[in-house]
């Protein structure tokens, strides 16, 4: 199903939590909606699952309003953060309660619900569990059942709540890459909320990142880490040295010097110069754009670091797995791709 | 009215056993306050319970058994069976939406609303039966309006239903509250998000959610409301066989120096708080397993 969310506001109090956002979800996609806390995101999800209504704007299933039906009506499978299973049910029941709960005339006989809440379990790798209890599981395990039972009401949208916050590193990990071959299985139209870049990264077929309430950029896990369309993603999505420099007569400046580095068309002003640690090549001082003192190495081998202090007075850290530069050294730096942003941009 | 106010939070969880580690002091010392707590027990609580069913008895089981067979006895265990019955059924339901509304839902005056329902353990229990005297009685505020249309409620059945229901008001609440606000909402949005109506939601999710602490309030409801003296007592009018409820049937019979029978009536009082204690024993085991 096609989700439109279009200018939708939502106030806490005097906290924007949404400040007007417009966003289309493709059928079938699944779309990571990624930023820090108190971005909106989980807001946003809230509004699609109608747990939340906005105050402005619309929501749109398929075409229709989807403001006009309840969260009852709307068929979305929702998977809570903290899983919010059923405490007093078994895993079984958990999984069956969605089918319990239809009116009378459309409930599946008690045959249909078992061979479902079967399949369902088989589909989650968690069958011989059908009997226990949601504290006799692990977090991984609970995690899925959650999933299990929002499936069951074979929903039109899935919407997951920070669906691996919850869980240590190794299980995350795994249960990532089930989640990416789960939606590839079934197809449903699949929207996450987290904080976690990597995770968005990657799971998502597209990745929506969002900060103060707007959305920042929408894009497929490369365009927002290679292509960034504003400052706040650069620094957000991977790692980035941000360098303060000011445009001025369409040329960089740094420290009262101009630098060799294209302005990108930045107006003339304060701005930010980005660049990806591993970007930026280190060499001799001569030619280089910038120059600076190794004031610290730490790490070895790939993870060797170098702590610089950039002329005339800054200072970054970069990667530098291939120098050999000591502490002491004068060295060079040429950043090999970069961005430039105008302050607040 | 504090001892109920630590029972209630005693079943919470317990200490982790640290205490090996820190304990130090003297085998004497820690025998001789041992025994002073046990002594302390033993003549404050074994020892009074003790006399009332040792006086009960003390003219035999026959004279016992009579006291108990008499017509304004068995008048005065009906009435009582009758006030709990109703008073706890009415504040079962009370104290589950109060609880509900507070704990699920944010709306201005919440924290007044919660300080109100434990007003009833800060006051005086003669203050609560005053109340309604001063509403209700033949000079109250609707005294003369009650007259006119004949509704008789001091003095009567539904005078002692107020007057416990309103002593009796945050025993379910109070047991309640705490747990629904720690439960959150999250299991209650995701039954409707499954396609639960509310009433479903409500008995499928909340109510099993929270079952043990609610019997267990009810259990504290129902023990006090049976033993209420002093708010009965300003409003039942003491008429024998009509309006008396065992804790009153009791007093009278002790000023009227029938000993044994006044005791042999006060026996199944502590009957009761025996059985009260025994099940509340019960259910924090399953609260805590909870």
């Amino acid at each position: 199903m096609k989700i439109d969310v279009s200018h939708v506001t939502k106030q806490f109090g005097s906290f924007a939590a949404l400040a007007g956002v417009d966003l289309e979800i493709k059928s079938g996609e699944l779309v990571a909606l990624l930023g820090p806390s108190g971005s909106g995101k989980t807001t946003l999800l809230r509004i699609i699952a109608g747990l939340e209504w906005p105050d402005e704007g619309q929501v749109f299933f398929d075409g229709t309003d989807a403001l006009a039906r309840s969260v009852r009506e709307r068929h979305v499978g929702f998977v809570f953060q903290h899983y919010a299973l059923f405490r007093h049910l078994t895993v079984f029941e958990n999984v069956a309660f969605g089918l319990r709960v239809k009116p009378r005339r459309r409930r599946p006989d008690e045959a249909k619900i078992r061979a479902k809440v079967h399949e369902l379990l088989d589909l989650v790798q968690l069958r011989p569990l059908a009997e226990r209890h949601p504290n006799q599981l692990s977090g991984g395990q609970r995690q899925r059942i959650a999933l299990a039972r929002a499936l069951a009401i074979e929903p039109s949208v899935l919407l997951l709540d920070e669906p691996f916050g919850a869980l240590d590193a190794k299980v995350r990990k795994e249960l990532r890459r089930w989640l990416r071959h789960l939606h590839e299985s079934i197809n449903v139209t699949s929207v996450f909320v987290t904080h976690d870049q990597e995770e968005a990264l990657e799971v998502a077929d597209r990745v929506v990142v969002m900060d103060k309430g707007r959305i920042e950029q929408v894009g497929t896990p490369e365009e927002v880490y290679e292509r960034p369309a504003t400052s706040f993603v650069h620094d957000f999505i991977g790692e980035s040295v941000v360098i303060p420099v000011s445009v001025a007569d369409g040329a960089l400046h740094f420290g009262g010097g101009r630098l060799a580095l294209d302005s990108q068309g930045v107006h003339t002003g304060d701005a930010r110069l980005f660049v990806r640690p591993a970007d930026i090549h280190v060499g001799p001082p001569d030619d280089a754009p910038l120059k600076g003192t190794v004031k610290r190495v730490h790490g070895i081998g790939s993870a060797r670091r170098l702590e610089i202090d950039l002329v005339p007075a800054y200072s970054i850290e970069i990667d530098a797995s291939g120098t050999g530069a000591t502490p002491g050294d004068l060295i060079g730096l040429t950043p090999n791709r970069y961005r430039v942003f105008a302050v607040g941009a | 009215m504090s001892v109920s106010v630590g029972t209630l939070v005693s079943h919470r969880k317990k200490p982790a056993d640290a205490a090996r580690a820190v304990r130090s002091e003297p085998a004497l010392v820690r025998w001789t306050v041992v025994a002073i707590a046990i002594l302390f027990l033993f003549v404050f609580l074994v020892l009074p319970l003790a006399t009332v069913f040792q006086q009960a008895f003390s003219r035999g089981l026959g004279a016992y058994l009579a006291a108990l067979a008499q017509p304004d006895a068995l008048a005065a265990i009906q009435l009582t069976l009758m006030v709990a019955a109703i008073s706890v059924a009415l504040n079962l339901v009370f104290g589950l939406i109060a609880a509900w509304a507070i704990a699920k839902f944010d709306f201005p005056g919440k924290s007044v609303l919660i300080t109100l329902i434990d007003l009833p353990f800060s006051v005086s229990p003669v203050i609560s039966g005053l109340v309604f005297i001063l509403l209700f009685g033949a000079q109250g505020f609707f005294g003369r309006w009650m007259q006119d249309h004949d509704i008789q409620i001091i003095f009567a059945l539904p005078g002692i239903v107020l007057a416990t229901v309103l002593v009796t008001f945050p025993f379910v609440a109070r047991e309640l509250i705490p747990l629904m606000q720690e439960q959150g909402t999250q299991e209650e949005e995701a039954a409707i998000s499954l396609g639960a109506s509310g009433l479903q939601t409500f008995f499928r999710v909340t109510l099993p959610n929270v079952k043990w602490a609610l019997l267990y309030g009810v259990l504290l409801c129902n023990a006090r409301a049976m033993g209420e003296f002093g708010a009965v007592s300003v409003v039942s009018g003491h008429v024998r066989g009509e309006t008396n409820t065992m804790p009153l049937h009791v007093e009278i019979l002790y000023n009227e120096y029938q000993f044994a029978a006044a005791f042999a009536v006060a026996s199944l009082l502590a009957l009761l708080a025996l059985v009260t204690l025994v099940l509340k024993a019960v259910l924090e085991r399953r609260l805590d397993a909870e």
